[in-house]
This record gives C-alpha cells, structure tokens and sequence, in this order.
C-alpha cells in the first residue's frame, strides 16, 4: 500500500554536532521511514532536542547531512513542522490564540502578504482539532498549560506539513490535552504524514508510537518500537541503575 | 505498568472567547490621549503663559512625531526583552557624535551619521562579545555601554579645550535640546519617520514572528533579514531622539511609552498604536516644557511625562493594573466569604436534623470574624438568611443556593 510514497521521510548521515567543542550528538545515522509515529528517548542531556534543531538548522552542524524526502532542508522547508517546547517563548506576549495559530501560515504565505479570509478558515479548522475553538479570541496569556501547548500544536497543523517534528509536547500537560495530543498523532498517521516527538515517559513509547529511537549522544537504537524498544537498548540508553529507579524492569 | 490519570478534567466553557479583544481600547486611550492634550495646552497657555507660536509648534511636532517612532519601534525592543539594548546603543552614540563633529564640524547631517555608526559599531561589538566568549549578554552591553560613553565624554572634553563658542551645541546630544529643531529638521524628522512606520507596516507579520517566537520563525523564513532590519530601525530611532532625549536619557523614550501601552493591550496592533500615542504624548509636551522655558534640558522632562504615564498604567490599566488586581481579589475574597457562610449555615442545620434551624451569630462570627458578619448582611438583604436577635436561619432560597452551590461543587 505504502508504494507511492517516496522510500525515506528523513535521512540523516554521519550527523555530529558540538556546543564548545563538547560532542551532543555524535556520529548519528538515522532513516525514518515515511508515515510512522516516532518517538525520540534518551535521559536528560542526550541531545534530543538539539538532534531536531541540528535537522531543521537551527543549531550548526559539526558535521554530515540531513535530507527530508530525499532533499536537503531548504528546498523542502513548507513540507516540515515544528512544534518548539512550550517553554521557549514567552506567553504573556500580546496576541490572542487565533493570531498565534495562523503565524503557521506565515511561510506558506511569503514576504509582505496578509493572511486573509482563507487563512482564518484553516487556522479556525486546527483550533478545533486541537478543541480550542472556542478559546480563539483568548489572549495566549490566559491559557493553561496543556492549552497552550494545543495552541502550539494547532500552530503546526496549519503548516499541512508532510513531516512534523514535535519537542516535548506532553511535558506538564493536563490529561485532556495528553488524550487529544495521542488522538491528533494517530490521524496524521491515518494520512500517512511522518511524525517525530521528543518523549520522556518510557511507560506510553508502545501505546503512543510504533516506531522508536533510542538516544544518548550516540544512536543506541532506531527502528519499530517491537524491535527496538528493549530491555537491553532502554538499558544502554539510560544506564542500569536509572532504569531500576525508574521501575522499568 | 499502567498509568494513571485524573479522571475527568473539565474542559471550562468559555463566556469571553467570542469578545471582541478590548472593546474600543485604542479609540478610549485616543479620547483620553486628546483630552490630556488640550488640558495640557490650556493650563500651560492660561497659567504658565506659554505662547503657541509657530516656533514652538515645529519644536513640539518634532518631539511628538520622535516620540511616536520611539513608542513604535521601543514596543518590539520591549517584547524582545532587549530594553537595556536601546540604553548600550544609545550611550555607544556619543563618540561617533564627537569623531564626527571633529572631522566636519557642527552639521547635523554629519553629526547624525557619525551618531548611526558608532551606534552600530556598538551594537557589533556586543554581539561579537556574546558569540565568542563566555562573558552573557548584560555584562557586554554593560561594559559597550560603559566604554563608549566614557570614549565620547572623554572626547567631548578635548573639543571643549580646542574650541569656544561653537561647540557649545554638543552638549545637546548629552541630555536633549528640544529647542534646536527647526522645519527643516522636522521635515527630515517627518520623512524618515513615514518610512520607518511603512517598512514596519509592511513586514508586519514577519516582525511580529521574529519578536514572538524566532526559533520557529527560523524554520519558516529567512529570520537574519528581519533581525537586521529591526536593529536598523531600532539605531535610526535612538539616533534621531538623540537630539530631543539625549544619549542618557533615550532609553526611557525608546521603553516607557511600550511598557505603559503593554498594559492596556491584547493584541500587537493595539500595543504599538499606543505606545505611538503615549510616545507622541510624552515627545511633544517635553519639548513644549522645555522650549518654553530655555533654561531646562528636554530629555529629562519627556521622561517625567512618560513615567507619569507608566505609573498610571501600571496602577489604572484593566486586567493587568495593580488596582484592577487588587480590586479583583477583594471581590474574590468577598464572594468566598458569602458562600462559606451560606455553606455553614446550612451545615450546622443539618447537623441538627432541621433545614431550618438556628445557628448563633457567634458561629459565624467566630469562623470569619468581619467578612463573616458582612456576608451574613448581604445574605439577609438578599434574603437568603433571616436574623432574630442574634440568631440565624436559612430562608428557602438560602437552603436552595446552599444545596445548589453543593451539588456544583461536588
């Protein structure tokens, strides 16, 4: 069935990137095959958050290459979303959370131009997919955690983007928001749309993904969650002793 | 292992989401803005004598469009949490003011340019600080900051010791000489200031993304572009408010009027259009204080005006004013107190099998002390509660809000 799809959503070769000549991601070969839920683990520091930046060009690369859909970034950069971490922006910033969903457009749409009565429509659509609908005239202030971050992902969901890289979305979010977020997940994977998260509750990596990576500076493992997602590569990715606190077993 | 979740978290339903963000909030703060612009002339005019001659009028247009081109580009400075950048860049001025007046002598033309690139050399040597050492970010403007001003008085001195009368002008560009604006000055100030206000009109989304959020403004456009331009605009702002507010003083025009119109807004447009009215405001009545009476520097004064408006913003603005605040949890604490009252009431009657029976005053009192006592008033005026002596007893509606309220709140 998968035929027509073209054979690799993201490739990445020989990828090693340093902050002050300290390797964070060092030697990484990654395939992510298009369509998949993949969550990214690995404990704090392991350099998952800089793996996607490094991909999208937000951090300089020490070294290899990184190709979506079999091309380099910047000729595909309106195929693939982002969701940064909640965190990194300030949300006492003066917009409401329509305005902010439709900064996701702002690509599509080029220099200088307005988004306009079509743009509205779409970004209207993803605040209801994410079930802020009613929330859209919302300064982001005044938004709970876990809304703000369906905010951030209503933000990607405009982009239509084929590939979406996502940091974190289920840190500190509220059960609603954790059960729209799997819901949102399991219908871009009904559309066949590649989704890449950076995750840190080992317990839901088989409910919520099919496919996973396992992360400590180095790749330890990358593949379907039955395969990779191990006993011994969780161990070699956390150390034995974090695993035991963690009450994996 | 299976994981646990709240049950139910109830999805708030949401009575404002459908208002229109800050109803007639710009056209309110422009009345007001208007009206404190008329007060004004009329007691400088009637009490102080001040003549609004043509004179003063191009000096007072000079400092409000300054103002306004400040309150404007200040706001994106303000939410890019980049406020003391304006104060290292404004002080980095000062040299390139004295190199230039060196080289050419006094031309404002000259002067302004000499004022621009300093600024930016400024601004490039705390970048490049930040980017190859481990020294953060407030410490290198402190020490850019620091080093140029002092390279600029040091060079003020030494034309001082060469020249006389003529250098006398620079010391303008040291506190803010409002005065020295002239038509031709205000014409060049008018024709810079539309092109700043188009470019930012024109790249409005791209700004507003850059200032909100630049990681992911990085994956959807050429961010370098737009940060460029805004620290540009930001140099041509600081330069040309150097004449008006001085290298000292200029940050406070550049972060006041935004600071204040932050409060009064929910959306960008709003916060920038006032910070413009606020700009303008505090610009134009400095330069008319200081114009009027020669002796008084003007960037002292359009500071005062701004941080009288900051103050009154910070205290009066709905939402986010400390009153506003205050005034909220009163409310708050108010209402709790009607309900808890009403709440052990009830209580205390079922405990004695009777919906209807008395509790005494001392109860109540007891429990809440005066907020109690004041619930129990309100509770009687809206009769929810019926007093004898200093007993007290639920009326039917009362028992009615009580197990209502209970039921909610399960």
């Amino acid at each position: 069935m998968p035929d027509q799809t073209p054979p690799i959503a993201l490739d990445i070769e020989d990828l090693t990137v340093a902050y002050r000549s300290q390797p964070v991601v060092w030697d990484l070969d990654l395939h992510v095959p298009p369509g998949v839920l993949m969550a990214i683990v690995g404990p704090n520091g392991a350099g998952k958050s800089t793996l996607i930046k490094a991909a999208l060009g937000l951090v300089p690369r020490a070294a290899g290459s990184v190709h979506f859909f079999g091309k380099p970034y910047d000729e595909v950069r309106l195929r693939v979303g982002y969701v940064p971490q909640r965190g990194s922006v300030d949300w006492d910033f003066p917009t409401t959370v329509l305005d902010l969903t439709l900064m996701g457009l702002y690509g599509k749409l080029g220099w200088i131009r307005r988004p306009g009565r079509a743009e509205f429509d779409r970004a209207m659509h993803a605040l209801e997919q994410v079930g802020l609908q009613d929330f859209a005239h919302r300064q982001i202030g005044q938004l709970s955690g876990g809304q703000q971050q369906r905010s951030f992902i209503a933000r990607a969901l405009v982009q239509d983007a084929d590939l979406y890289f996502m940091d974190e979305p289920f840190a500190a979010v509220d059960a609603v928001t954790e059960a729209a977020i799997v819901n949102l997940l399991q219908e871009l994977r009904s559309l066949q749309r590649t989704v890449i998260v950076v995750h840190h509750d080992l317990d839901t990596v088989t409910d919520y993904f099919d496919h996973v990576t396992l992360l400590n500076v180095e790749l330890i493992a990358s593949g379907p969650t039955t395969e990779a997602f191990t006993e011994a590569n969780i161990r070699r990715t956390y150390g034995s002793r974090t695993l035991k606190a963690l009450g994996v077993s | 292992m299976q994981r646990e979740l709240p049950s139910s978290v109830p999805l708030m339903t949401d009575s404002n989401s459908r208002r229109p963000a800050l109803p007639g909030g710009i056209w309110r703060s422009l009345g007001i803005t208007l009206m404190a612009i008329l007060l004004f002339v009329l007691i400088t005019n009637q009490f102080f004598n001040v003549r609004y001659d043509y004179t003063l009028l191009v000096v007072a247009l000079g400092g409000a469009v300054l103002g306004l081109l400040s309150g404007v580009i200040g706001s994106f400075a303000v939410l890019r949490q980049q406020s003391l950048m304006g104060d290292a860049l404004s002080h980095a001025a000062l040299p390139g003011v004295a190199i230039a007046f060196m080289l050419v002598g006094r031309q404002m033309g000259a002067l302004l340019i000499g004022a621009a690139i300093a600024s930016w050399l400024g601004a490039q040597f705390i970048r490049a600080v930040t980017s190859t050492t481990r020294i953060k970010q407030d410490a290198a403007m402190g020490i850019t900051l620091a080093a140029f001003f002092a390279i600029g008085l040091a060079l003020l001195t030494i034309i001082q010791g060469q020249q006389n009368a003529s250098q006398a002008g620079l010391a303008q560009f040291i506190f803010g000489q409002a005065a020295s604006i002239r038509l031709d000055s205000l014409l060049t100030i008018a024709l810079v200031g539309s092109a700043i206000l188009l470019i930012t009109a024109l790249f409005w989304k791209e700004l507003k993304l850059l200032t909100f959020d630049p990681v992911f403004a990085a994956t959807i456009m050429r961010t370098q572009p737009v940060e460029a331009l805004l620290s540009t605009l930001i140099v041509v702002v600081i330069v040309m408010g150097l004449q008006v507010a001085g290298v000292i003083l200029m940050v406070g025009l550049l972060i006041a009027p935004a600071v204040a119109a932050r409060q009064w807004s929910r959306r960008l447009d709003q916060m920038v259009v006032l910070a413009g009215i606020f700009g303008a405001f505090a610009g134009g009545t400095g330069a008319i204080i200081s114009a009027a009476d020669s002796g008084l520097p003007t960037g002292p004064l359009i500071i005062i005006m701004a941080s009288i408006i900051v103050g009154v913003s910070i205290l009066f603005a709905p939402e986010r004013g400390v009153v506003w605040e205050l005034w909220k949890q009163r409310r708050e604490r108010v209402s709790f107190a009607r309900r808890n009252v009403l709440i052990s009431l009830y209580r205390h009657a079922q405990s004695h099998g009777d919906n209807y029976a008395w509790a005494p005053q001392e109860l109540i009192t007891g429990l809440y002390d005066g907020p109690g006592k004041r619930a129990l008033g309100w509770l009687e005026q809206h009769n929810q509660a019926v007093k004898s002596g200093t007993r007290w007893q639920l009326t039917g509606s009362g028992l009615q809000a009580a197990e209502q309220f209970l039921n909610e709140h399960r």
